[in-house]
């Protein structure tokens, strides 16, 4: 997030898309909802009628994968009617020309056209959000789990800048982060082209002082990212597969597909707190502790570095990952034994970003980062002065279909997403029962038109194909989908991802979860 | 700023203080069920009266903005009397049973009867006829004859999580609070359990099969570990068992919490945790020691050292900052690779 | 539509003269029936006596119209028929009746003396409303317009100058009209006695949307003056909530009216079309900038509706609990805008107020109270009914002279003011005058304008756990001292009839009412003690009979009863042995009778029928 969680109850608009809050982030929907009864205006842009809907001013129902068609229609109407921030535009911002060349011509009427929705709707959303004091952007994996990802965020982070809205108190485009500290695992270099704090590999003085640090020589290419190495392990490229609490087999698209390469790996570490459906491969488990069980720091949706604290002593024999992971290093010959507040210290002096942060300083509230010396407070909201680049960069974006379309034989467009009560695979959720009474198994979510359509009741089982895999499933009826249109939770193992699209993104490798095309068998 | 007089003390404090937070400041609890600075003012419980010099009624403290000169008094006779019996009219109607009430030890119907001399033996009578418990919820119940009508459930619930299940039912001596059609899914209940938070009483409880004593637990403060918002809570453990989670008011939550941080932390002690190691033998995963484990890892990197590429790992959104650190370090360093990647995608 | 001056003074001409004549000022040679169609009259069919009057009138092609009016106050004597404009008056006229009186009457011009009210201490029968004495010592502003004019019918309230005081006001500036108010001195009517005009001045100096709010959500027990005063002269409210709206300005208003008043609530509605019609609610009123209208919202019925916070919420569409003043409704009320609430009462003497200027209104009662205030008068005395009395009046001029007195020749003992809110006076108080500081010092209050006359047969432990009983019953539940409280003093007051308290509870049961007094939420839990505690403060020694003696004088407490004895007193009149339901009474004409008491079942019987008190109970 561009802005801090204090800052969304003060929002006089929030435009909420590709996230349904109350489900995924349930705490900060609450302040959503709390603006709302302090008076801002809520737009919803969504393809299921979310729970937010019903505190929304404008709710645009879109076919899924045309969020981008969208956005350029609500720049396309903000532009053609004088509600551009001028001022904002020619002092922060380039590439403005460049961009419009991309909206210029499409319409309001064009984009409801593309997104199976009302022109009013879109006008509506358009004129709200421009004239905001304030306009926040809140999206979530909806605008991103696309093949077209990376632009569908360009084109939202355009609507923010022809309205000055980022860099601005109260507003900025905000995505929120799915998983306790994906954030953080993002921060400390966990991706194949970036050290922490998002020093690349291939920058050689960022390279240096990592190199110097660790008395040892780093590969200046980036690596390769998860689609690549299931790929790899599948033909035998991959030999060496380590996996920290992650569950790949479940969360990751087309099943067979991943199954068949973890059988093929010729050896797989799985370190996790539950022996779950990807450790049942692996070649040596080893057992970590919870969150409970070890201290240290998550980073959350806004950039805050918060501590966990120790509450109890670790569960049987189980160990601390940063315990296992440097008893490991020390095996390889890699002398490493730090507390986790050591560790902390090594991340602050190599990560200018987290430059300022250590233990004594996180106790109370935490710091946002950019935090960068001992005596920094942390950060609210960027680019209050200047952006990382100085100025920011409209990036002309056109709308492409997603790469699979609901044809004749898979006539229905599935989307993903999380529930309320269950939270990704399960592993920690299914533990408690009150959660499985509430959600207890897989469903697929269609309106009663689609129900009709392909002759379904509520409550039957059904099977339902993709191209890639077919599992059987109960129907769900319930009218907040649009025709021809189904949802299902991809918390279930031989669930949702049986069916997903390995189709990914080209700049970020985000495979397409919340597009796939899928048929009812008769 | 405003100067005041509080029990004798001056004091200064911005504009539109109240006079209770005044006190707070100088360090004097004035008692209340009601007040909570993120919910709306409802003055009901009336226990945060104070004297006012000039004035002959007893105001309500919660909402009493401090005026220069103000000379208060929160401890005169007329205030402790006032006190006694308005517990003693809520103990007139409440179960006697705080021996195995869940909620004691933390109760403030307890802490002020104990402050404020209130028999055990109630002095009023007072026409209450019990009202079934509502236990639709799989997580808490409600039980309304522990209710003292502070209604704090009732505003968290619509004003702070803005989903407006909890409500008012009947009136006067019937009142009672529930679930919308009684039944907290019809009602839109969402199960964050905030309304158990903010319950002074044994009104709303946790459903828990656990048997612990409010004294005999610990608290440890953490961050959540489900989705990336990063609610402050605090881990209640006995006897090295989590056996609940608390709300914190400190972090960017204020106190809020959802069905999965504040309900679903039987995955910690589950019994399906692994405690050993597992290294794979003909086939199968057997149990086997740390050092075993390791020295199979060990000979593994020993056979591929030279092939930094088939090397991969998969990182961890779940695990911590240092954890993520060592292990991209581990795979850049010890591996020389930078095939690391986690599930930021997904 | 009335659009100017001009067209409201061409429209009271046309009806002036109906109304002049109708008052015996002009002669027009044409004579008028009115009926009594108040919610009391018509619970005694007045609403057929005027089908079956216009019926006889038809057959008889007589030129005489008959109107439905609003009431006339003496609902003792209803159903009430009146012939104007010679002033007969008829009352307690059966159905069957109308069709004499028009024939006697109006086709023979003969007094149709059957149905004259009879003088009860002349013993004779008076002809004319002017000459009986329930009406003397009353002066009529509120009232004035009730059970005179058709209720439904605005030419009838313009010719009576209707919407006179709304064009004058519109033709001053907001701050003169409600320097009128203020000068007039008039105070709330609701209870409170807050001053009208000063109150106005707060919304007035607020910005913003604003709305004016009429409180008839009247629920003392007993009292019934905001719904005569809809039921007979619903324009007057209109006019006058009108006015208010121009003085503070507001440009909406509501009635809250309790559901129960479905009379008052059709006249309303049948007055607020007519006036939208004519122009007189609506856009630009009078030709002017100023625009106006209103709807009516019904209330379910709880008596702390009545609270103005909580009539809010209930408009609102929230449940109708009381919210902690401060912010009062005059900074921050309906829907958080600047709302001025007034009683029904308060707002039907403004437009007479503005007419004929503050001095004529401030003449009128004493100098804190100016004006009149209503009473519904009830109880143990001969005249119930509504009667509108000037402030200052005493107590005995309303209770001997207008109330005619206690009834069947019992002794007074208290009367009550204020309802569930208000006190009791004794007969050393009689020649006290009524008006809202007098009442607030005896420890009474004038509240909505409840009067309830108590003989020696009511006890004031019962009296209070009465209303206790009914506060108890009325209490939202929101804040503990009301809820718990009211219930525990209602408890004690049972214990103290039943025989069950010691003298120590006494002490505890006042300890508890100054806390329910001095710290409950809204005005209804502070007021809930004052019955108990006004009770104790002029009848404690009946209080400590029930306590140290367990005995209850006037023979209510049923629990403190086990004998009924009859003393020497008894002068064998046989009264008590011919009723006794179980002839368990015995004893010679002229001599002393005694009760078999293993045969009595207690019922009183011979004690409320005794003659000259010889049967007491034990």
């Amino acid at each position: 997030m561009t802005n801090s969680i204090s800052e969304i109850e003060n929002n006089d608009c929030l435009f909420i898309t590709g996230s349904n809050t109350t489900d995924t982030h349930p705490v900060l929907s609450y302040f959503i909802k709390q603006a709302k009864r302090k008076g801002a205006k809520i737009i919803v842009a969504e393809p299921r009628k979310i729970d937010l809907v019903k505190h929304s001013d404008v709710f645009v129902q879109i076919k899924p994968g045309t969020n981008i068609a969208l956005y350029n229609g609500m720049a396309n109407y903000i532009y053609h009617n004088g509600l551009a921030d001028q001022k904002y535009i020619e002092s922060r911002t380039e590439g403005y020309a460049e961009f419009l060349t991309g909206i210029i011509d499409f319409t309001p009427k064009k984009a409801a056209k593309i997104c199976g929705c009302k022109e009013e709707d879109i006008i509506e959303a358009a004129k709200i959000f421009a004239s905001a004091k304030s306009a926040g952007i809140y999206y979530a994996m909806g605008v991103t789990q696309h093949s077209n990802g990376t632009n569908g965020v360009k084109s939202l982070c355009n609507l923010g800048l022809i309205t000055g809205n980022i860099g601005k108190k109260n507003a900025g485009i905000n995505p929120l982060r799915g998983q306790n500290n994906v954030q953080g695992a993002c921060d400390m270099g966990g991706l194949p082209n970036n050290l922490t704090g998002y020093q690349k590999v291939f920058n050689d003085e960022a390279r240096a002082k990592f190199e110097k640090a660790w008395d040892v020589k780093i590969d200046s290419t980036p690596g390769i990212r998860i689609p690549e190495m299931i790929e790899g392990m599948a033909d035998g490229s991959v030999k060496f597969a380590y996996v920290m609490g992650e569950n790949p087999i479940v969360s990751d698209p087309d099943t067979n597909h991943v199954k068949a390469a973890f059988e093929k790996v010729n050896f797989l570490v799985v370190q996790d707190m539950f022996l779950t459906e990807t450790a049942e491969y692996a070649d040596v488990v080893l057992p970590a502790s919870s969150f409970a069980e070890k201290e240290g720091t998550f980073t959350n949706t806004e950039r805050r570095v918060q501590m966990v604290n120790k509450a109890i002593e670790p569960v049987g024999n189980s160990k601390p990952d940063y315990m296992i992971l440097q008893e490991l290093m020390t095996v390889f010959g890699y002398q490493e034994n730090k507390t986790p507040s050591e560790i902390m210290d090594e991340i602050a002096s190599l990560t200018p970003i987290y430059s300022g942060i250590n233990y004594d300083r996180l106790k109370i509230k935490g710091l946002q980062w950019p935090c960068t010396d001992k005596n920094h407070p942390g950060t609210k909201y960027l680019y209050e002065e200047k952006f990382t680049r100085k100025k920011a960069l409209f990036s002309k974006v056109e709308y492409l279909e997603s790469a699979e379309v609901a044809n004749k034989e898979y006539p229905v467009t599935m989307t993903t997403g999380r529930t309320l009560y269950q939270y990704h695979t399960r592993t920690m959720t299914d533990k408690t029962k009150g959660i499985n009474t509430l959600v207890k198994e897989n469903y697929i979510e269609i309106n009663s038109f689609t129900a009709t359509k392909y002759n379904l009741t509520d409550g039957e089982m059904t099977t339902v194909t993709s191209r890639r895999g077919s599992i059987k499933v109960r129907v769900k009826v319930k009218e907040i989908l649009q025709d021809d249109v189904c949802f299902m939770p991809f918390h279930f193992a031989e669930g949702a991802n049986v069916l997903t699209n390995t189709a990914a993104d080209q700049y970020c490798g985000i495979p397409e979860l919340k597009v796939c095309a899928i048929k009812f068998n008769a | 700023m405003i100067k005041l007089i509080i029990n004798g003390n001056q004091i200064e404090v911005e504009e539109n203080t109240t006079v209770l937070k005044a006190a707070r400041e100088l360090g004097i609890e004035i008692p209340t069920f009601c007040d909570d600075d993120r919910l709306s003012k409802q003055t009901s419980c009336r226990l945060c009266i104070v004297e006012v010099e000039g004035t002959d009624k007893l105001l309500t403290s919660c909402n009493l903005e401090v005026k220069e000169g103000m000379v208060v008094n929160t401890e005169s006779e007329k205030v402790r009397i006032a006190l006694k019996i308005n517990l003693s009219l809520i103990w007139a109607g409440h179960p006697n049973d705080c021996m195995k009430c869940g909620k004691s030890g933390e109760c403030k119907l307890q802490d002020y009867s104990f402050e404020y001399d209130v028999d055990a033996e109630p002095i009023y009578s007072v026409r209450k006829e019990a009202i079934a418990k509502n236990a639709t919820n799989h997580f808490f119940e409600i039980d309304p004859d522990k209710c003292i009508l502070c209604g704090k459930c009732v505003r968290i619930c619509s004003e702070q999580v803005g989903v407006g299940a909890l409500g008012f039912k009947n009136r006067g001596q019937e009142t009672y609070v529930s679930f919308g059609n009684d039944n907290f899914e019809d009602a839109g209940c969402v199960s964050c359990g905030s309304c158990v938070s903010v319950c002074p009483t044994g009104a709303l409880l946790n459903k828990t099969a656990d048997k612990y004593r409010n004294w005999d637990v610990d608290k440890v403060r953490t961050t959540c570990s489900y989705c990336g918002v990063g609610c402050q809570m605090e881990l209640v453990v006995h006897k090295g068992k989590i056996v609940r989670v608390d709300a914190n008011e400190e972090g960017s939550n204020r106190g809020l919490l959802c069905v999965k941080g504040k309900y679903a932390f039987n995955f910690i002690n589950h019994r399906d945790r692994l405690t050993t190691p597992l290294v794979r033998k003909n086939g199968k995963l057997v149990e086997a020691t740390w050092e075993e484990a390791y020295a199979k890892i060990n000979q593994k990197y020993l056979e591929f050292k030279g092939e930094s590429n088939s090397f991969v790992g998969f990182s961890s959104a779940r695990c911590t900052n240092e954890e993520n650190y060592l292990f991209q370090k581990m795979f850049r360093q010890v591996f020389k690779t930078n095939n690391i990647d986690h599930c930021a995608r997904l | 539509m009335i659009k100017s001056k001009a067209e409201l003074m061409k429209k009271y001409q046309q009806t002036k003269d109906k109304i002049e004549n109708r008052k015996g000022k002009i002669d027009l040679k044409k004579r008028e029936v009115l009926v009594c169609t108040g919610t009391g009259c018509m619970s005694s069919k007045s609403k057929k006596i005027v089908a079956n009057l216009e019926e006889a009138i038809a057959e008889l092609n007589l030129d005489v119209e008959v109107h439905g009016t609003g009431c006339l106050g003496f609902c003792e004597k209803g159903p009430i028929v009146k012939i104007m404009p010679d002033d007969t008056f008829y009352s307690q006229v059966k159905v069957s009746e109308a069709k004499e009186i028009v024939t006697e009457h109006l086709l023979n011009n003969r007094i149709y003396t059957k149905k004259l009210y009879v003088n009860p201490l002349t013993k004779q029968k008076v002809e004319k409303t002017k000459d009986i004495p329930f009406y003397d010592n009353q002066v009529r502003i509120a009232l004035r317009n009730c059970g005179f004019i058709n209720a439904e019918s605005i030419d009838e309230y313009i010719g009576t100058k209707g919407y006179q005081a709304l064009e004058l006001s519109l033709t001053k500036s907001p701050d003169e009209v409600i320097e009128v108010v203020k000068a007039s001195g008039l105070r709330g009517r609701g209870g409170g006695g807050f001053p009208t005009g000063l109150k106005w001045s707060f919304a007035k100096n607020n910005t913003g949307q604003k709305y004016i709010l009429c409180n008839a959500d009247e629920g003392d027990p007993g009292a019934f003056m905001d719904r005569s005063i809809l039921e007979g002269d619903p324009h007057a409210i209109i006019e006058a909530m009108a006015i208010g709206g121009y003085a503070i300005g507001a440009n909406y208003g509501y009635v809250y009216v309790r559901a129960e008043y479905p009379h008052a609530v059709e006249r309303l509605n049948i007055a607020i079309e007519q006036a939208r019609a004519e122009g007189l609610l609506g856009e630009n009123i009078f030709g002017t900038e100023f625009s106006y209208d209103m709807e009516i919202r019904l209330g379910a019925g709880a008596f702390v509706c009545g609270e103005e916070t909580a009539l809010i919420a209930s408009i609102e569409g929230d449940r109708g609990m009381p919210k902690t003043k401060p912010p009062f409704p005059a900074n921050k009320g309906l829907w958080d805008a600047p709302t001025i609430i007034n009683n029904v009462e308060t707002y039907a003497v403004i437009p007479q107020i503005i007419l004929n200027g503050a001095e004529w209104f401030k003449k009128i009662g004493t100098e804190k109270s100016s004006g009149t205030k209503v009473f519904a008068l009830g109880g143990k005395v001969k005249n119930t009914g509504l009667i509108e009395v000037p402030m200052g009046i005493t107590l005995r001029k309303i209770i001997e002279e207008i109330g005619g007195g206690v009834t069947k020749g019992r002794e007074f003992k208290a009367v009550l003011t204020g309802g569930p809110s208000g006190g009791c006076l004794t007969k050393d108080h009689l020649d006290e005058i009524v008006d809202f500081d007098r009442l607030t010092e005896l420890g009474s209050m004038m509240g909505s304008g409840g009067m309830i006359v108590l003989d020696d047969f009511n006890c004031m432990v019962d009296i209070a756990k009465f209303y206790m009983d009914f506060i108890v019953d009325e209490s939202c539940g929101k804040c503990t001292p009301c809820r718990e409280g009211t219930a525990a003093i209602h408890k004690m007051l049972a214990d103290i009839t039943d025989g069950k308290a010691t003298i120590a509870d006494l002490v505890e049961l006042e300890k508890l009412c100054k806390m329910v007094k001095s710290t409950s939420l809204c005005g209804l839990g502070q007021t809930a003690p004052n019955p108990v505690l006004s009770t104790l403060r002029y009848f404690k020694d009946e209080y400590l009979e029930h306590i140290e003696e367990k005995r209850c004088a006037a023979g209510v407490c049923d629990g403190l009863i086990s004998e009924l004895f009859i003393t020497d007193k008894c002068i064998g009149c046989t009264l008590c042995a011919k009723n006794c339901p179980v002839s368990c009474i015995a004893g010679e004409r002229k001599e002393l009778h005694v009760i078999e008491k293993d045969k009595c079942i207690l019922c009183k019987d011979c004690f409320t029928r005794c003659p000259v008190g010889a049967i007491i109970t034990r």
